[in-house]
């Protein structure tokens, strides 16, 4: 079949799911409808699979024409490259798996079909983001999954304990993404401005071709431009300052933080920009924004991580962390190496999430890893698997993570020494705080209540199955990219295949000197390998025992109160909009608005009242009034004939 | 004109205006309901006397013709009021206008 007609199908599959379950899901038994909702989520990757063996260029397909106007067109149409199928494998394959979880793990809500509404139109609108050749289709589908993010995190809105948070959970999400948005919205004026087109092919030729007015490297309007599409990222993908929404957002169903806020849509951030990749180029003082910005949130939000108890909460801020990471590959000019940390972390962040979702389902709804313990006996599986996600993601030798974060912690080592060092820590930090939740979750005596102890099962093999897929997925997802020292031939595979797609083939990746990369790696091992030992000897071996939020001293508070961040922002923004809403309220709508518009209500009614009284029921006083007009005509007729004469 | 002595038509316009604000007067004044319809019909008159004059002092036969109506108007308002009139007696056993005040606003 031909690319557009697959594409086409490729785009209607989840969308057609979203429909049905949404029109008639209340009418369908569940399994059917999770059916549904899963299979076309499953064609679709089917497609893609299709797709990515097809492609060997990339191929741009126009639909139909959205705007037409004098100066520009835009277009509907979707640009199938290595990059975009690449993501598009990421989505629809890691959506599979979660979807297949979904129908486990959602088995016992009443909104059943609802949710996988929402989830079949959230793949619909990340296939927008990911394939769109255009800004504008990018803003749609950015847009599209913003919406579904704030459905899904606000899912259970009339929980009668946690609707209330969930809800305030949801709409802090939507507004901090609508700050990112409003940078997007800046960038794509911007770019329309300037090069009257939005199609990233078409910018890529005019920015290598040179001689655009107002384009140069460093120039205010690149910067300006790349400036705001950081922004964007920023809300999108969780990075300082706007991250805040990213760890409440786990208020939401544990598969939805597995495949929005994890695996998928926190990397379009990562994604846009890497698409952007030729606008950054021109741009190094941006590029260094996003590097130090990177590393700052890396290492904020692995230090927050310390001294989370909730389960997911943990890994809500190892995800922010690790969105950083990528942030800082972004800044060294390394797409394709963020692009590739994007897919391992995808892998096992989604395992981990999913992990953890098994055990929120098998201890009755508890997230307190201080109530846990000793659960590897109870859920084999979920332990194992579990166990290789944190291994991936605390950089274990040989697995998925080590590969990946290593490009990254390479390539700012040949940039920048101190920075790496800094970076290190954050690295240290994430092993640290992820075998603190692994140990506390699995090991040990159980400390929950009797009740979740007598409850406590391994989960149906619905869910089982996703994560040992994505636990094979973890430890080999780094083979994938294999850096020279272990292949001469086909090293760095996913580079080279990426470099097919706009811009991403021109830029150059130094290849470090086989004794620094043994070096580094054998640094990053022997820390991961260090923390585990000691994460082992104090959360496992000696009975780790519960302190209360009030018992932490010093950087424990800071830590478990996020750094007073969301109270800062609270006093910063928050304060002052209110005082200024009460102020306009009390003021503007009080004492003006107000005013005026009762007054005007106690006028009519008081003269109505008055003049009611002239209708009193008496044919003569009618009469009355009736030659008293008569009298009045004749003498303003009089008056206005003597006047004229 | 006819060989007969005219008469000045301001007199024809003093005495209808006379009539008219009598009737008015009458109307506004008056409780009694017949008297009213009284009144009605002076007002009426007058304006016919008014058109029959002119238009004799014009030898213009238009103005004939309205008052041709307003006399059959003027019957057909009378019926209507006299009915009125005793029905609102059966109900009221009054004829005062100053107590037909029920439909009030």
């Amino acid at each position: 079949m031909s690319i557009s007609i697959l594409l086409i199908i490729l785009l209607c599959l989840p969308l057609s799911g979203a429909l049905i379950n949404g029109l008639f899901g209340k009418y369908l038994p569940k399994i059917i409808s999770g059916g549904i909702g899963t299979a076309m989520v499953a064609l679709s990757f089917v497609i893609v699979l299709s797709l990515f063996g097809q492609i060997t260029e990339p191929v741009k397909v126009t639909l139909f024409n959205l705007i037409q106007l004098d100066s520009f067109d835009i277009n509907a149409s979707f640009l199938i490259d290595q990059l975009s199928v690449w993501m598009a494998l990421i989505i629809t394959g890691i959506g599979t798996l979660i979807h297949i979880f979904s129908m486990g793990y959602m088995s016992h809500d009443t909104g059943y079909y609802k949710f996988f509404t929402y989830l079949n139109l959230f793949i619909f609108a990340m296939l927008l983001l990911v394939l769109g050749s255009n800004y504008f289709i990018l803003f749609f589908g950015w847009e599209g999954v913003g919406i579904c993010s704030f459905l899904l995190i606000g899912f259970h809105y009339s929980d009668p304990e946690k609707g209330i948070a969930n809800s305030l959970a949801a709409r802090k999400a939507f507004v901090m993404n609508r700050i990112g948005d409003a940078g997007l919205v800046f960038a794509i004026f911007m770019i329309l401005n300037t090069f009257h087109t939005l199609e990233f092919d078409g910018i890529a030729k005019m920015v290598q071709g040179g001689g655009v007015e107002g384009i140069s490297i460093n120039s205010v309007l690149i910067i300006a431009i790349t400036l705001c599409l950081f922004l964007a990222a920023t809300g999108k993908s969780a990075q300082i300052p706007l991250f805040t929404w990213l760890p409440d957002a786990m208020a939401g169903p544990t598969p939805v933080s597995a495949l929005i806020h994890a695996a998928t849509m926190v990397t379009a951030g990562i994604y846009m920009v890497t698409r952007s990749n030729f606008l950054f180029e021109l741009a190094p003082y941006s590029k260094d924004v996003m590097l130090y910005i990177g590393i700052a949130t890396s290492l904020v939000a692995a230090f927050m991580a310390l001294r989370q108890n909730d389960i997911k909460k943990v890994l809500a801020y190892s995800t922010v962390s690790q969105l950083g990471l990528m942030v800082v590959a972004l800044g060294l000019g390394a797409y394709t190496v963020a692009i590739f940390h994007v897919t391992t972390h995808a892998f096992f962040k989604a395992l981990l999430f999913l992990g953890s979702g098994s055990v929120i389902h098998g201890m009755s709804d508890e997230q307190d890893i201080w109530l846990m313990g000793g659960l590897r006996k109870i859920m084999p599986i979920t332990h194992l698997t579990f166990l290789i996600g944190t291994l991936a993601i605390s950089g274990f030798p040989l697995l998925s993570g080590f590969y990946s974060k290593d490009e990254i912690i390479g390539h700012l080592f040949a940039e920048n020494p101190i920075l790496y060092g800094v970076i290190m820590c954050s690295v240290v930090l994430t092993a640290v705080y992820m075998f603190r939740l692994y140990f506390l979750t699995f090991h040990g005596s159980f400390r929950g209540t009797k009740h979740q102890k007598d409850h406590a099962h391994e989960s149906p093999i619905s869910m089982t199955l996703p994560l040992v897929i994505l636990a094979i997925l973890s430890v080999f997802g780094g083979l994938l990219n294999l850096p020279g020292l272990f292949l001469h031939e086909g090293a760095h595979w996913l580079t080279h295949y990426l470099a097919g797609a706009p811009g991403l083939g021109l830029i150059e990746h130094p290849e470090a000197a086989v004794n620094t990369t043994i070096l580094l790696m054998a640094v990053a091992s022997t820390v991961s390998i260090g923390v585990l030992i000691w994460a082992y000897l104090t959360y496992a071996k000696k009975g780790a025992i519960a302190r209360k939020d009030s018992e932490l001293s010093g950087w424990e508070v800071l830590s478990n109160r996020k750094l007073y961040w969301d109270e800062l922002y609270h006093l910063l923004i928050v304060k002052p909009s209110e005082f200024l809403g009460t102020m306009l309220n009390n003021l503007v709508e009080g004492k003006i608005l107000n005013a005026g518009i009762v007054g005007l209500a106690t006028l009519t009614e008081k003269t109505g009242t008055q003049v009611r009284k002239l209708q009193n029921g008496l044919v003569s006083s009618y009469l009355l009034w009736m030659v008293i007009g008569l009298i009045m005509l004749i003498v303003f007729y009089l008056i206005n004939t003597l006047n004229w004469n | 004109m006819g060989s007969t002595a005219t008469v000045n038509i301001d007199f024809f316009v003093i005495l209808s205006s006379l009539l008219f604000v009598i009737g008015a007067f009458g109307v506004m004044i008056r409780r009694n309901m017949i008297v009213l319809l009284m009144c009605i019909e002076l007002m009426l008159n007058a304006v016919n006397l008014l058109l029959v004059s002119f238009s004799t002092y014009y030898g213009n036969a238009d103005a004939q013709i309205f008052v041709f109506f307003i006399i059959v108007v003027a019957a057909a308002e009378a019926t209507v009021g006299l009915s009125i009139l005793i029905l609102a007696y059966r109900h009221l056993r009054t004829i005062d206008v100053s107590l037909f005040n029920k439909l009030k606003g």
